[in-house]
């Protein structure tokens, strides 16, 4: 085997050693279970709209509820399996974000309270909402002139 | 019973397709490019707050309710949504608060749960 000298050598050599993975199923996969938990998350919207609640309420309660599923079942260690099985299906929905906090929360225990499970906490959502939060201020900066 | 009757199915395949539709799409991503989810997530929530505040996403809202708002792109075109609402009604400081104010319940949830389930949850040994 000749050696590897450039990074795009070693780029080349990765994808030829890489398996490829069966994007159809994944897709598939991902299709149905990210289809499936938005569809419980309308049924409970559905549920809190019958009620009388508002819409911006009924959101909300949709968000915590589905939050709350996740944080739950990341602690039986059964989002893991859906995870590996569906990949984005539960990474893309909110469930993921929980799963990206409450996960590391779990993980870092053993590295105390405050800077294992508070500090560990943010390694995947604290770069979600520093962009997620900065960009927003950004627009309503630009709303307050443009609109 | 009387819920299940109020119950748009319509309603709910929309939901379903759209719902999955986004997921393919940060499925192609895993498959495709060599994204770790954290730049996924952040590039969904950033994607999200533009849509939503070009108004985009609301069409995609209206049609598909929650197969739009449960996805993190509907996460930040909430974000976007309540910046401009804020910012609209009490100017720079509304775009300070609105973001955050229209998902708090969200971030808090996330958090609180995750505080709880590492009380509660002990940590998986790894298999060396």
């Amino acid at each position: 085997m000749k050696d590897i000298e450039t990074k795009q050598e070693y780029l080349d050599y990765v994808d030829k050693k890489s398996p490829n993975s069966p994007i159809l199923k994944n897709c598939f996969n991902a299709f149905w279970v990210g289809g499936l938990i938005c569809s419980i998350g309308q049924i409970i919207f559905d549920f809190c709209k019958y009620k009388g609640l508002e819409d911006t309420a009924c959101s909300t309660i949709v968000s915590i509820t589905l939050i709350g599923v996740a944080a739950l079942l990341t602690a039986l260690n059964i989002f893991n399996k859906i995870g590996k099985f569906a990949g984005a299906g539960s990474l893309v929905p909110i469930t993921g974000f929980a799963n990206s906090i409450v996960s590391p929360a779990i993980e870092y225990k053993s590295e105390g309270y405050v800077m294992g499970v508070g500090g560990k906490m943010f390694t995947v959502a604290g770069p979600v909402l520093v962009f997620g939060i900065s960009t927003s201020v950004i627009v309503g900066i630009i709303a307050i002139f443009f609109i | 019973m009387d819920f299940l009757q109020s119950i748009d199915w319509m309603q709910l395949l929309r939901c379903f397709v759209v719902g999955g539709l986004i997921c393919i799409i940060g499925q192609v991503l895993i498959d495709k490019t060599k994204l770790t989810s954290a730049r996924i997530l952040v590039i969904f929530v950033t994607t999200g707050v533009i849509l939503g505040a070009l108004g985009i996403y609301q069409y995609l809202i209206d049609f598909a309710g929650c197969g739009a708002t449960v996805p993190l792109l509907g996460f930040g075109a909430n974000l976007a949504k309540g910046a401009i609402t804020e910012a609209q009604t009490s100017g720079l400081l509304g775009a300070f608060i609105g973001g955050v104010k229209a998902s708090a319940g969200g971030i808090a949830a996330a958090i609180f749960f995750g505080y709880i389930a590492s009380l509660i949850a002990k940590p998986k040994i790894k298999k060396q």
